[in-house]
């Protein structure tokens, strides 16, 4: 198993009190699986990719990364869980705005050592960027400055590739686009992806679906 | 993964040269101002040291003659014969640099040219001698016969050679300027005053030796220097704060692609020390460049004030090198802590927007204000209780500090009434606005009024004490001829050359003496109108230049009224026989004794045994010349001539030297304060379009909006004028009034120059235009997409 | 003493520091000095007074005292004389530097002063007649060279005494032709050892009347040593049987010691000792002032019987002047007894 999360319990600290976040959810994704975890606002989604991702430490439970507890890791740890094993792909593209499209599509790759020029250009020629890559992020349209994101994550190899609404600010029909490339490329590399969106439609696109309702796998 | 982490974070500065630029500018200032005046006081130290090692001056005490004059040779013999361990000098000028003869033999351990040794000393005491100077100092001396030889261990200006060459060069044959006395004395000696009676023995001044009188102007130096720093450490402040709060969505990037912290952390700060490297380096460049600018301006004023020979060149001196380095990476940090600590704090998924509070520098909203009065009530008491150097710098620090601080807090409060008489909404708008400017504004306000006030108190000093000290002058050097005589038949001489010549003979004796137990001089006056129409009295009873021809009373200097209780009408005992009460208190500037004048008659009475030796001479100035050169022909030595008008041409000089320094010095903090205020606005230039777009879509133009940014930046430079004034005012009165009381004994009078004032606000007003013009010229000219943006999501 | 002035006086004073340091000539032509010659004849009260066509020059006087409780004490009066060049001049330009050294030893102490002073401005100066010879305020004068009075002050000491001859000057060597090595070198060499002294010490504890007896050497020469020699132990011992005996030697680096000795008899008669004759050997060393010097010797003078062990009244009789050396009373012990002076040089 790629992710085994167990009991996942996470509590914010809100103007009227603690919001429970996330009230024991447990999650299974398999190597070569899509999945699209979906749900109202403020469900908790989001929340979960985040700790799957060690962005953030649950309050309790389990997240077992190719039986690594990443619960158990300290900030350096967990940083190196994001580098070697999981990408991270934001709503917000998070491109570094001073490097060029090329640096910024190798950055990831460089800081995880895992760096291969063909990669990269092949991935660039797939996602459509290969124009693009001696221009600045500010210079693109929001669906390249997203695939730069995808392509980013996709160059440093990771096992489990993890999606924040990466269409949200997008168009129906470039969404679409970059979805389809983003599954292709993921599946291709034999890694699994976990897509939080809130879009029924996406989420039909993607091979499984866990719904979370009020903290909870629905 | 280092490279990468590093390349992505300079390409930031790569992106943003303009960021990159005023960092750098702005360090690369702060260094220059402070280690250019660094290396200005560390020369004028070296130097003074080079005089202490090679003269001992201040070390040992002096043995010189009461009335100033030359000591026979003979009396010498006479004392070393009586016991005396005591070593001869002769002293003198020739082309302006001062020749000082010394006797190796007899002179105190670690007296004369450090690089003399023992292969050469028959060279140095025989023959046609050697003289040691540094080379500079040969080139104005001009050729004497003896021979040259360069050493960089003597002071500057000064040649030191053998007392035999000395006399020759000098013209001073079987002539002594002073004598050096040993620190170990034999177990028995005779008197001093038996065996030769008018000579007078001075305890080595260590509290008015060369260091400490010069120190009050390297402390404006200092204070120059380092107000220069504070801003550029603002400035430094100002750009690594936009560079953080710009790099906070990158950095949070980083960290979820798996960037550890504490690795960003380290490469951060090493990319800040690389910076500040160069920055400091370029600083360490333009420094000596001012210094070496300054340097002959500061040598000649701390020579024509003090007597103190500053080398006119700058040494690259490798503590002074590290040390401005230090200050660059110092300053760098300290700008960079609060930002770095912010870095640390901030948690991976807080937002990646910039906030204006962060630039703004929200937290010590209530705590500034508290700071500010808490230092300006210590100013208060300070200044009516409190009493020593140290409190009277700890007043002006408090004082500079408190205003400094509580200035965003009156700037905010005038705002507000204005926005309150304002007319119109878009006046109203001005004003709000403005307000709203100036926490983000605050920083480089601050040093603006610091630099502003700093100005106006150094030029209201400097001014003040150039003032008094020409009236001083015109006071003390009334008469148009001074001559020393050493002997009787040069008495003789002298009063038959000028016999008939002259308007009138003025003979001036003096003795030491203790006055109300303080060491002193007493002086002798001739009933002469000279002295009631030259000499300002700052107390005196009314006729008091009468009553003291009378015999009556007397007169004392101001240094001993303020060291003593006494006061108009009070007796003072000058002898066991003469007690007379206090009529008149005159300034007597740059003496450190007492002083005490009695009526020639009275004078000669009390003391029979004391020869007049210097006589002021009166005539028209222009026969000055004709009678010196009659003198000198009559046999009287050239060096006992003494020409008023030479020595005010000369003070004079010195000043004009003074003003250099200081309209230098004015000028480049006011330029660095202009620059802190451009920066300032460039950083927040980006902040203020989501606050100017509303108001842009309301229907003002851009261009509108770009004049009304430079009128508002005026309006903050112009309030911030009229606050530094009194600040100025009140630090020029310290200084004058209190400090300078504390340092030297006398207080100057404190005059105001508002043309000064107003010049200098012109200047401040010029700095913070320009510093102005470009941001607003800029803002005018934001591509109204840029401004449209503020309305869409995407921020 | 500081550093740059002991490198001055070594300079100035170059003939004694030779003796300790052993570098003959200094670089200064001795040649437009007069040179002493055999068979010298002296002139008195003249020669008495300073030669200044001669490079060095002395006038060197100690002393063995006794107070009133019978405690030893010895004294040094030395003023020397050296030239940069023959000749004088008045004012500063006069070649001629002085020296002086004065000295109380008592047994657990030694107070040691020191004077530099120009010739020419009448600092310091010799005159023959009446007899004055004085730097600062010292001076060793009187009517004449038989009747003088002493004094010299420190910074924890002085002294007063008067000085009465009661014997004739003796010439040492042929004549008061005194040779000091092998290679010829020579200087002109008299003395007064028959003064009787009495006075007042002024030492830190109060003041002491003493009384004693007084030896005075007068030398001069202007190349006194040769390349080589390292440093002298010069003995004046004056024995309880109303005989004296002087006697040096001279120590070289690779040679065997060149000696003299001078023995006079009570009335005055000298009988003088070529080298080998006198000969002294290290019995005992100490260190003194961080230096190791001998400080009892085995002096023996086999033609008069003389076989004797001296011993220094203290070894800490260090000289730290500018030209360091170790100069001091002595106590004899063996065929003779009796007081006397021991100056050595060259154990720096």
């Amino acid at each position: 198993m790629l992710l085994r999360a167990r009991s996942i319990t996470k509590t914010y600290p809100g103007t009227e009190g603690p919001i429970e976040v996330l009230r024991g959810v447990s999650l299974d994704v398999d190597a070569g699986e899509t999945v699209a975890l979906t749900g109202e606002s403020g469900s908790g989604k989001s929340t979960l990719l985040h700790l799957i991702g060690g962005l953030d430490a649950p309050d309790s439970g389990s997240i077992a990364l190719q039986d690594i507890e990443i619960t158990a890791l300290d900030d350096a740890g967990r940083a190196a869980v994001r580098r070697d094993r999981v990408g991270v792909i934001f709503q917000q593209f998070n491109l570094i705005p001073s490097l060029t499209i090329a640096d910024n599509i190798a950055f990831q790759a460089r800081i995880a050592g895992r760096y291969q020029a063909n990669l990269v250009s092949d991935l660039a020629q797939e996602l459509g960027l290969a124009a693009q890559m001696k221009k600045y992020p500010e210079q693109l349209s929001g669906g390249q400055q997203q695939r730069v994101a995808i392509a980013r994550t996709l160059a440093a190899q990771p096992r489990l590739v993890l999606a924040d609404e990466p269409t949200g600010n997008l168009d129906e029909e470039t969404a679409d686009a970059v979805l389809d490339v983003m599954t292709k490329l993921t599946l291709d590399s034999g890694a699994a992806l976990l897509m939080v969106t809130h879009s029924e439609r996406l989420a039909g696109r993607l091979a499984r679906r866990v719904h979370l309702r009020n903290g909870a796998v629905a | 993964m280092t490279r990468a982490v590093f390349a992505a974070l300079l390409s930031h500065w790569w992106r943003n040269p303009l960021q990159l630029f005023t960092l750098m500018s702005g360090l690369a200032l702060a260094t220059a101002l402070w280690s250019g005046v660094q290396a200005i006081n560390a020369e004028a130290r070296a130097s003074y040291d080079a005089a202490a090692a090679t003269l001992g001056e201040g070390r040992f005490d002096q043995i010189t003659r009461s009335d100033g004059g030359l000591i026979d040779q003979a009396d010498y013999i006479a004392l070393r014969r009586s016991g005396w361990l005591v070593s001869p000098v002769v002293e003198g000028r020739i082309n302006g640099q001062r020749v000082i003869g010394i006797d190796p033999l007899t002179a105190p351990g670690g007296l004369g040219p450090v690089t003399m040794d023992g292969g050469n000393i028959a060279a140095f005491l025989g023959g046609t001698g050697q003289l040691f100077a540094r080379q500079e100092t040969f080139d104005q001396l001009g050729e004497t016969g003896a021979e040259q030889v360069v050493s960089a261990d003597i002071a500057p200006g000064t040649v030191i050679t053998d007392i035999g060459i000395a006399q020759r060069i000098l013209d001073q044959d079987g002539l002594l300027t002073r004598l050096i006395v040993d620190p170990v004395q034999p177990v028995r000696q005779a008197k001093l005053d038996t065996v030769v009676p008018y000579l007078t023995l001075q305890a080595a001044r260590s509290d008015t030796d060369v260091g400490r009188l010069t120190d009050s102007f390297h402390l404006n130096l200092t204070a120059f220097g380092f107000l220069s720093f504070a801003v550029g450490v603002f400035i430094v402040h100002g750009a690594i704060g936009l560079a953080f709060e710009q790099r906070r969505g990158v950095v949070r990037t980083m960290r979820a692609l798996g960037v550890p912290l504490h690795r960003l952390i380290v490469l951060i700060c090493v990319e800040l020390l690389v910076l500040a490297l160069i920055a400091g380096v370029i600083g360490v460049a333009l420094g000596y460049l001012i210094a070496a600018a300054l340097l002959p301006d500061v040598a000649a004023t701390l020579e024509g004030l003090y007597g103190a020979n500053v080398g006119g060149s700058i040494a690259l001196r490798p503590v002074w090198l590290a040390s401005a380095l230090a200050i660059a990476l110092g300053g760098t940090l300290i700008a960079a802590g609060g930002a770095l600590v912010k870095l640390v704090r901030t948690p991976l998924l807080a937002s990646g927007q910039r906030r204006a509070s962060a630039i703004a520098g929200g937290p010590y909203n209530w705590v500034q204000p508290a700071v500010a009065g808490a230092l300006l009530l210590l100013a208060v008491l300070l200044a009516l209780f409190g009493s020593g150097l140290v409190a009277g710098f700890a007043l002006l620090g408090s004082l500079l500090l408190g205003a400094a601080l509580a200035l965003s807090m009156i700037l905010s409060g005038v705002l507000k009434v204005g926005s309150t008489l304002a007319r119109g909404p878009i006046a109203q708008w001005f004003w709000a606005d403005t307000r709203q400017q100036v926490p983000g504004l605050s920083l480089a306000l601050m040093a603006l009024l610091l630099a502003m006030s700093t100005n106006i108190g150094v030029s209201t000093m400097v001014s003040s004490f150039r003032l008094t000290f020409v009236g001083f002058l015109d006071q003390v050097l009334n008469a148009e001829l001074y001559v020393y005589t050493t002997e009787d038949w040069q008495d003789r001489a002298m009063l038959d050359t000028v016999s008939n010549r002259v308007g009138s003979v003025l003979p001036i004796m003096s003795t030491g003496s203790t006055l109300a137990g303080h060491p002193a001089e007493v002086f002798s006056a001739r009933d002469d109108p000279t002295y009631s129409e030259n000499w300002k009295l700052i107390e005196a009873i009314p006729d008091a230049w009468g009553v003291l021809a009378r015999g009556d009373g007397v007169m004392i200097n101001e240094q001993l009224f303020r060291r003593t209780t006494l006061q108009l009408g009070s007796d003072l005992v000058i002898n066991a026989d003469v007690t007379l009460p206090v009529i008149g208190v005159y300034g007597d500037y740059g003496n450190p004794l007492g002083q005490a004048i009695v009526t020639e008659e009275l004078f000669r009475q009390m003391f029979p045994d004391v020869r007049a030796s210097r006589f002021g001479l009166r005539m028209s100035p222009g026969d000055v010349a004709g009678l010196r050169a009659d003198l000198i022909a009559a046999g009287l030595p050239k060096g006992n001539l003494i020409n008023q008008s030479g020595i005010k041409a000369f003070s004079m000089s010195v000043f004009d030297r003074t003003f250099t320094v200081t309209t230098a010095l004015n000028i480049l903090t006011l330029a660095v304060a202009g620059f802190a205020i451009l920066m300032s606005l460039l950083t927040l230039a980006a902040l203020r379009v989501p606050q100017l777009a509303p108001v842009w879509a309301l229907g003002l133009t851009r261009r509108q909006l770009g004049w009304l940014e430079l009128g508002r930046a005026v309006l903050l430079a112009v309030l911030t004028g009229i606050c530094a004034l009194p600040v100025g005012l009140a630090l020029a009165w310290v200084l004058l009034a209190v400090v300078n009381v504390e340092a030297f004994g006398w207080r100057l009078p404190m005059f105001v120059f508002p043309g000064e004032y107003a010049r200098l606000g012109l200047f401040a007003l010029v700095a913070a235009t320009c510093a102005a013009a470009w941001p607003a010229w800029r803002l005018a000219r934001t591509p109204p997409s840029d401004l449209l943006k503020v309305f869409s999501n995407e921020r | 003493m500081n550093a740059r002035t002991a490198i001055l006086a070594i300079a100035l004073f170059w003939p004694v520091q030779s003796l300790s340091q052993g570098f003959a000539g200094l670089g200064i032509a001795s040649d437009d000095f007069a040179q002493p010659a055999p068979q010298p004849v002296f002139n008195f009260p003249q020669d008495h007074g300073a030669h200044p066509d001669y490079r060095i020059e002395w006038w060197y006087l100690t002393a063995n005292l006794t107070g009133p409780d019978g405690t030893p004490y010895g004294l040094q009066w030395t003023l020397f004389r050296t030239a940069l060049a023959p000749g004088t001049a008045s004012g500063w330009t006069s070649p001629q530097m002085w020296m002086g050294h004065a000295a109380v030893t008592t047994p657990d102490a030694h107070y040691v002063a020191e004077r530099l002073a120009r010739g020419g401005v009448g600092q310091a100066g010799v005159v023959a007649d009446p007899f004055e010879a004085w730097i600062d305020d010292w001076a060793l004068e009187g009517p004449t060279f038989d009747a003088l009075a002493m004094r010299a002050t420190g910074a924890d000491f002085a002294y007063d005494m008067q000085l009465r001859a009661t014997g004739p000057l003796v010439f040492h060597g042929d004549a008061g032709y005194s040779v000091k090595s092998g290679e010829g070198q020579a200087s002109l060499y008299y003395s007064q050892p028959f003064f009787e002294i009495s006075g007042t010490l002024s030492l830190p504890d109060g003041e002491v009347a003493v009384t004693g007896n007084a030896w005075l050497d007068r030398e001069w020469s202007s190349q006194p040593l040769s390349e080589g020699q390292i440093g002298w132990d010069w003995f004046s011992l004056s024995f309880d049987s109303g005989d004296k005996l002087m006697g040096f030697q001279v120590r070289g680096d690779q040679q065997a010691p060149f000696t003299y000795a001078s023995w006079i008899e009570a009335d005055g008669t000298l009988t003088a000792y070529t080298s080998g004759a006198f000969t002294a050997q290290t019995l005992k060393a100490d260190t003194v002032s961080g230096h190791d010097v001998p400080t009892g010797w085995r002096v023996q003078l086999p033609d008069k019987g003389v076989d004797v062990e001296v011993y220094a009244l203290t070894p800490n009789a260090w000289m730290d002047v500018s030209v360091p050396y170790w100069e001091g009373p002595v106590t004899i012990e063996g065929s003779h007894t009796g007081v006397g002076y021991l100056e050595m040089t060259g154990y720096d």
